[in-house]
C-alpha cells in the first residue's frame, strides 16, 4: 500500500484560529450585547470629564433627596448632589475596582495554581495550605486587613480586594489542573520534548481556562460591592468622589424616603456584572474550537 | 548480511517500575512492580513488538523506554547512553530521536491546537527550521500519512479516531525520530481502520529508517510487521523469539496458551479444550517462584519455589521456564488452517450460490 493516497484537493480556506474565534465571538448576538453594555459602561466612564454634568461634589440643601426630575435626571442624594454626576464619575471607581483587582486575582492566582496543581508535591502543599488559610478568613475581613495595612485609597483598595479574591482562583485553576494534567496529550507534550513552561502555556492554561473566564466575570460583582464595603469604612474611594458601592451604602438608609438613590447604583452593578457575564461566556464559546 | 549480531539502539538493564498501592494510617506502604527486572535489546531498524494481556506491564514498559515514566531500579540505554540519568534538558533534547505514539487518539492531542501548530511543534523545539519551512514540512507529513495539507487549520475533534491516530503519527514524525515507541496504536481504532495505520507505520518505518517499538494485546495486528516478539506477564518477560519462530513454535506454555486464545476462521482448528483457568495474580501478590506457575498446566514444585531466569535457547530466542524442552515438541500448531475436505468444499460453494441469490430479495424487503 502506498503511504500517500491522493486526493482532490479543493480550494480550502485557510482560516487563522484567530479569526475564527473573533468571527465567532462577532456571530454571538448574546456577547456583542454583553460587550455593548461593557464598553457603554467604560465610555461614560472615561468621558466623565467632558460631559456637560454637574460637579459631582456640589452640595446644594435646596435640593436634598428629590425624585427624579427634569433638572436632576436621576434625583438628587442626602445632601443635594446630583446623582446622574455621581453615577457617571462613580463608573470610573466602580469599574476599576471591579475590574482592575479581578485582573490582579487573576493574574496572581492561576499561575499558582498552575504550579501548585501542575508540579504537586511539596509546592503544591505549600501553596495549597496558604490558599485554604486565606479561604478560612472571611473574604471581606481579609480584604478590610489589606487595605488598613496598605493605607487609604482606592489603588490600595483594588489590590487589597484583588489579593482576597485570589485564592478562589488558586483553588479553581489547581483543581482543573488536575484533571487535565492526566490526558495522555499533556503526556505527549513532554514526550515530545517541551519545557514545564511551554507546557503549562500551550497545553494546560487554554484547557482550564473557560471556568476561571466565568469565575472570573462573576468576581466583578463581589469586587464592587467590595470597593463599597472599603470605601464605607474610609478605606477606598475617598469622599467626596463618588463610586456606585459607597452611593448604595449610603442609600439604603434612606430607602423609604429616597428608593432612586438605591435604584441608580444597583441597577448599574447589575448591567455592568450582567455585561461581563454575557461577554465572558460569548468569548469562552469564540476560544473553544469544539464549540460551533 | 554480517555475522555481527546488529546494532543495539535501546537496551533494558534489569529495568523495574513499582507503583505506591494504598497507603492506610496504619497499614504499611504497598507496592506494585508493573514492570519488573526486564532485560532486553531492540536492535536498531527492528521492528520489535511487546505483548501481553492487561495489566502485565507492557504500557509501563513502553514509557520506561522514553523516560516517560522514572525507572524504579535498573537503567535504560539509549545508544549506550543511560537515559534514566540524564538532566532534565539533556533528556528534553534527545527526544528528538525518541517518539511515543499514545493509545487513545482521542485524548491525546490538544483540543486547542490546529492540527498544523500540532504537528510543528516539534519541528519548533528540536529544529532551527524557519516558519515557511516547517509549514512545508507540516504539509508533507501530512500527506505522508494520507491526510490532505489543507486539513493544517482544523482541530482535532474535526478527525475521526483513524484520522487522529494519523495525526499522532504524522506528530511523532515530525522531529525526525529514529526510534518511535507505540503503545498499542492501533487496538483503539477499528479493525478495518487498525490495517491501514499498520501499513502506515510499516510504510513510514521503511521511508524513514525507523526501528518501531510495538505494545500490542492482540497479536493477530502485530503477527504480520514484527521481526521479533517479546510476551509478558505479570511485569516480566516470559518468552523473547522470532516472529516466525514465536508463531510456529510457541515455546512457553504461556506463549501457547496466547496462541490457542486467536479465534480461526475455521471449525476444525477449534479446540474445545480451555486454554488457560484462573486470573491473573494480583501484582500487589505476586506468586513466588514463577509468576505464571498457578495457572500452568505443566508447573512443578520446581516452579513454585525457583524463579526461571530468562535463558538463551540458541536460535535468536529467550524464555524463562524451568521445562520448556520438555513439552517444547507438542507445541500447539493452531495457527495452520486445516484443509477443507471435498465435503465441506462442496457445501461452502452452494452456501454461496444461495447468499446470492437471497441478496436481492433481502434488498427488496428490508
Amino acid at each position: 500500500m502506498s503511504a500517500v493516497i491522493s486526493t482532490v484537493e479543493p480550494a480550502e480556506e485557510t482560516v487563522r484560529p484567530e479569526s475564527r474565534a473573533w468571527k465567532k465571538l462577532k456571530a454571538s448576538k448574546s456577547a456583542l450585547l454583553g460587550f455593548a453594555i461593557v464598553a457603554f459602561f467604560i465610555g461614560i466612564a472615561v468621558a466623565a470629564p467632558i460631559l456637560p454634568i454637574a460637579d459631582p461634589a456640589a452640595t446644594s440643601w435646596s435640593v436634598v433627596r428629590k425624585a427624579p426630575s427634569a433638572v436632576h435626571w436621576l434625583g438628587t442624594d442626602e445632601i443635594g448632589r446630583d446623582i446622574l454626576s455621581r453615577m457617571i464619575w462613580g463608573a470610573q471607581a466602580s469599574l476599576m475596582a471591579g475590574v482592575v483587582s479581578v485582573l490582579i486575582a487573576v493574574l496572581v492566582g492561576v499561575p499558582f495554581g498552575l504550579i501548585s496543581g501542575y508540579f504537586g508535591g511539596w509546592i503544591d502543599q505549600v501553596i495549597s495550605r496558604i490558599t485554604d488559610a486565606l479561604l478560612a478568613t472571611p473574604f471581606l475581613i481579609l480584604a478590610i486587613a489589606l487595605a488598613a495595612f496598605l493605607g487609604p485609597s482606592l489603588t490600595n483598595a483594588m489590590i487589597a480586594i484583588g489579593l482576597s479574591a485570589m485564592p478562589i482562583f488558586v483553588r479553581l485553576t489547581r483543581g482543573q489542573v488536575l484533571s487535565v494534567k492526566t490526558e495522555d496529550y499533556v503526556e505527549g507534550a513532554r514526550a515530545v520534548g517541551l519545557a514545564h513552561f511551554a507546557i503549562m502555556a500551550r497545553y494546560i492554561l487554554p484547557n482550564v481556562f473557560a471556568p476561571v473566564l466565568v469565575q472570573a466575570t462573576l468576581t466583578v460583582a463581589t469586587a464592587i460591592i467590595a470597593e463599597a464595603s472599603l470605601s464605607f469604612l474610609g478605606l477606598g474611594q475617598q469622599p467626596p468622589a463618588p463610586s456606585w458601592g459607597s452611593m448604595l451604602n449610603v442609600a439604603k438608609n434612606f430607602m423609604t424616603q429616597a428608593p432612586w438613590m438605591a435604584w441608580w447604583p444597583g441597577a448599574a452593578i447589575f448591567l455592568v456584572v450582567l455585561g461581563f457575564n454575557l461577554l465572558g461566556d460569548g468569548l469562552r464559546d469564540a476560544l473553544d474550537p469544539r464549540e460551533t | 548480511m554480517s555475522l555481527r549480531t546488529p546494532e543495539t539502539i535501546i537496551e533494558t538493564q534489569a529495568v523495574t517500575k513499582r507503583f505506591s498501592g494504598s497507603r492506610g494510617l496504619f497499614r504499611p506502604a504497598t507496592f506494585v512492580s508493573a514492570v519488573n527486572a526486564v532485560s532486553l535489546k531492540i536492535r536498531r531498524g527492528e521492528t520489535f513488538s511487546i505483548v501481553g494481556e492487561s495489566g502485565c506491564g507492557k504500557s509501563t514498559l513502553a514509557r520506561l523506554l522514553v523516560r516517560l515514566l522514572h525507572p524504579s531500579e535498573g537503567a535504560v540505554l539509549y545508544q549506550g547512553t543511560d537515559i534514566s540519568s540524564l538532566s532534565e534538558t539533556d533528556m528534553r533534547r534527545l527526544r528528538k530521536d525518541l517518539q511515543f505514539v499514545f493509545q487513545d487518539p482521542f485524548s491525546s492531542l490538544n483540543p486547542r491546537m490546529t492540527v498544523g501548530a500540532l504537528i510543528e511543534e516539534p519541528m519548533k523545539v528540536h529544529t532551527s527550521l524557519s516558519r515557511p519551512e516547517r509549514r512545508q514540512n507540516v504539509a508533507e507529513l501530512l500527506r505522508k500519512v494520507g491526510l490532505r495539507p489543507a486539513f493544517s487549520n482544523r482541530y482535532p475533534h474535526e478527525f475521526s479516531g483513524g484520522q487522529r491516530q494519523r495525526i499522532g503519527i504524522a506528530r511523532a514524525l515530525a522531529s525526525g525520530p529514529k526510534v518511535i515507541v507505540g503503545d498499542e496504536p492501533v487496538s483503539a481504532l477499528d479493525v478495518s481502520v487498525q490495517a491501514q495505520v499498520i501499513n502506515l507505520l510499516e510504510d513510514l518505518k521503511a521511508e524513514f529508517d525507523l526501528t518501531l517499538v510495538l505494545i500490542a494485546h492482540d497479536l493477530a495486528v502485530i503477527r504480520h510487521m514484527s521481526d521479533r516478539i517479546a510476551v509478558m506477564y505479570l511485569g516480566e518477560v516470559v518468552e523473547l523469539a522470532p516472529n516466525e519462530a514465536l508463531y510456529n513454535e510457541p515455546l512457553h506454555p504461556y506463549t501457547q496458551a496466547l496462541m490457542q486464545a486467536i479465534p480461526i476462521a475455521s471449525p476444525h482448528g477449534r479446540s474445545m479444550d480451555a486454554a488457560l483457568t484462573g486470573d491473573v495474580p494480583s501484582p500487589l501478590a505476586p506468586p513466588a517462584g514463577c509468576r505464571f506457575h498457578p495457572r500452568c498446566p505443566h508447573a512443578s514444585s520446581l516452579c513454585s519455589t525457583e524463579k526461571p531466569e530468562l535463558t538463551e535457547t540458541g536460535t535468536d530466542r529467550m524464555i524463562a521456564c524451568h521445562h520448556w524442552e520438555k513439552f517444547a515438541g507438542n507445541a500447539q500448531t493452531h495457527l495452520r488452517e486445516p484443509p477443507r475436505s471435498a465435503n465441506a468444499e462442496k457445501r461452502f460453494t452452494l452456501f454461496r450460490e444461495r447468499c446470492q441469490q437471497q441478496e436481492p430479495t433481502t434488498a427488496d424487503n428490508p
